[in-house]
């Protein structure tokens, strides 16, 4: 009925002890790689240990040496089983270069889904000014509404320098850290079903179509491209990638026509939702400089035209790298994954696994 | 179902339990991590205090980056570099790990750190807590997108099994037949009673022990008829020791008394 436990303790104590002490090895130096021949014997010690809680579960009850030894065979199995690839060294520029368009690439159509969004929205502010002048109390935000376009203007190119110069980097980093988390949040509520993410990007649509519309029915719109332009092209395309990381989450937890498990689903898409983010949070970084250093100043300074020829150049050059940077470079073949989550397909950027026939 | 364990079974057919964390002490870790990051923000204010006498503007964007940072920071570097574990976890035994048991990623560790974005709303992680609440594995959004899920991680030690007799003479082993009954009519459950409750006799009060190991030697003794040379004189404790004794350390025990 019961195991001798006091002979099974003292003639199995040695092997939980090498287990335990290979395993805090592996725990505290992640890059180390073992030997082939302690590799096997690694395996051992956990088959054996294993087969020890399986004993112990099995013909005692006594839960002190069963919780040792499950916390063991947990560690053992993690290191065991676990086939996603554990990156030893990072490539920043390869990451950048390609990682990151083939991303947004591989995820085209949440990025389209986005740009609708926050087009209805333009087109709903832009309208509700149109026809309701006095909806800007309530369509624009940081206080463009205490202020007409006419006076604005009038008042920037009064200006000798941008009027922040006491302040210029100060509030280049409250942009970046401003925007960084708008756009954290806007991917984070993907997990509304993007509803929470839908409402993010109609309500920013809102906000860009009212101020738009304010200043080209004031007939500044000059001002407007010069102003918004240079960091706009930047900021704006930040905002709607964070749009499509929320919706690509969305996704993934909808499973629209796929009959793989939900924890499979997220698991496939966790890296693309990493990739983006940085993504994001790199153009943000840009788009704060160049609002805080370049955006801010205005005519005499500097020529509307120079400024909205440097917002369309930066335009180009974004567009030209997120739709052709990284195309040379191997995209991740789509391989066969069988896991215990179920069967799906992932990339070979994140898996080592068996090739599909 | 909502459980408190997180049950894996390996390929190899083996069914291993894991402790999961609930809402509560998980609360608890994050405000000692909320009041690390307070106090990293301190002292970094304390810092760019010197930098402003050079700049105030300088001082100002590197105070907005830096807790930014910081916050932001704090749960993906702890994680990442402590497999799972911020401070606050690592004072409350609690660790991140892999919902399937595998090892933690750092795209895990930035997901479910990112997501506490919506889990902090609209305030104290009230819509985390809930979701933790409501989830079968106490599960917070960041834990469900990442896949992670947030273990109780008790000390896990050898049993000292040496303290249960520890050579001392045990009169049921005089009587062969009677042992070997015991063994027989003793279920698991009732011997892991007896086992936990010597192992852990010291945490007991003083008048607690006496009336559990009265009770316990009571139930024991009526398993099997045992002759008076047997049971007089012994105290209830160490009758119970004697019985764990022929239960758990029977060949060895066997081997002794035949020595």
């Amino acid at each position: 009925m019961i195991i001798d436990l006091q002979q099974f303790v003292a003639s199995e104590r040695p092997a939980w002890a090498e287990l335990e002490k290979l395993l805090d090895r592996i725990e505290a130096e992640p890059n180390w790689r073992m030997p082939l021949e302690q590799l096997q014997r690694f395996h051992l010690l956990y088959e054996r240990t294993a087969s020890d809680l399986a004993r112990i579960a099995t013909f005692s009850a006594e839960p002190e040496t069963r919780r040792y030894l499950e916390n063991l065979v947990a560690r053992a199995y993690g290191e065991i089983h676990e086939t996603r690839e554990r990156r030893r060294r990072v490539y920043p520029l390869r990451w950048f270069m390609q990682t990151l368009p083939q991303t947004f690439r591989r995820h085209i159509r949440q990025f389209y889904l986005s740009v609708a969004i926050t087009l209805v929205g333009c087109a709903f502010g832009g309208l509700a000014l149109w026809f309701d002048p006095d909806s800007r109390h309530t369509t624009m935000a940081f206080g463009h509404d205490d202020i007409t376009p006419e006076e604005r203007v009038a008042r920037e190119e009064k200006a000798v320098n941008s009027g922040l110069s006491d302040g210029k980097t100060y509030f280049s980093a409250f942009l970046m850290t401003h925007n960084t988390k708008v756009s954290i949040l806007t991917l984070a509520l993907g997990i509304t079903w993007g509803v929470g993410t839908g409402i993010m990007l109609f309500y920013n649509g809102v906000i860009l179509g009212a101020v738009a519309m304010d200043y080209i029915r004031a007939g500044q719109t000059k001002f407007l491209l010069g102003w918004l332009l240079p960091h706009g092209v930047i900021e704006i395309p930040a905002i709607l990638i964070a749009g499509q990381a929320g919706l690509v989450l969305a996704v993934a937890l909808i499973g629209w026509g796929r009959r793989v498990p939900l924890a499979a689903r997220l698991r496939e898409v966790s890296r693309d939702l990493m990739t983006l983010i940085f993504g994001v949070g790199l153009m943000l970084i840009w788009a704060g400089i160049i609002e805080a250093f370049l955006s801010q100043y205005h005519e005499p300074l500097i020529p509307y035209e120079l400024k909205i020829a440097f917002g369309l150049i930066e335009l180009i050059l974004l567009c030209l790298f997120l739709a052709r940077s990284g195309m040379k470079g191997r995209e991740g073949d789509r391989v066969l994954v069988l896991g215990s989550g179920g069967i799906g397909t992932r990339n070979t950027q994140h898996v080592t696994r068996l090739r599909a026939p | 179902m909502k459980t408190s364990a997180l049950l894996i079974r390996t390929p190899e057919g083996i069914v291993f339990s894991q402790l999961l964390a609930g809402p509560v002490t998980r609360f608890l870790a994050w405000l000692v991590d909320a009041a690390c990051i307070m106090a990293m923000v301190m002292v970094m204010g304390f810092v760019l205090g010197v930098l402003s006498i050079i700049s105030a503007d300088l001082a100002g964007a590197a105070s907005a980056l830096g807790y930014f940072v910081i916050s932001i920071g704090y749960g993906i570097t702890c994680e990442w570099f402590w497999r799972g574990q911020t401070v606050g976890k690592r004072l409350f035994r609690l660790r991140v790990v892999d919902v399937e048991g595998m090892r933690l990623q750092f795209n895990q560790v930035v997901t479910r750190n990112l997501l506490r974005f919506v889990d902090a709303l609209p305030v104290m992680y009230f819509v985390g807590g809930i979701a933790c609440w409501l989830s079968p594995k106490c599960q917070r959004l960041g834990d469900l997108a990442a896949n992670t899920v947030v273990l109780r991680m008790p000390r896990a030690t050898e049993p000292d099994l040496d303290q249960i007799l520890a050579g001392k003479y045990n009169s049921l082993r005089q009587h062969p037949h009677l042992a070997a009954r015991l063994r027989q009519r003793v279920n698991p459950g009732e011997a892991a009673i007896a086992l936990q409750a010597v192992l852990r006799r010291d945490e007991f009060e003083a008048a607690a022990r006496v009336e559990l190991f009265a009770e316990l030697a009571e139930h024991f003794r009526a398993k099997v008829e045992l002759p008076v040379e047997v049971t007089d004189g012994v105290a209830d404790e160490q009758f119970l020791r004697n019985v764990l004794d022929v239960i758990f350390r029977s060949r060895t025990g066997e081997a002794q008394g035949k020595s």
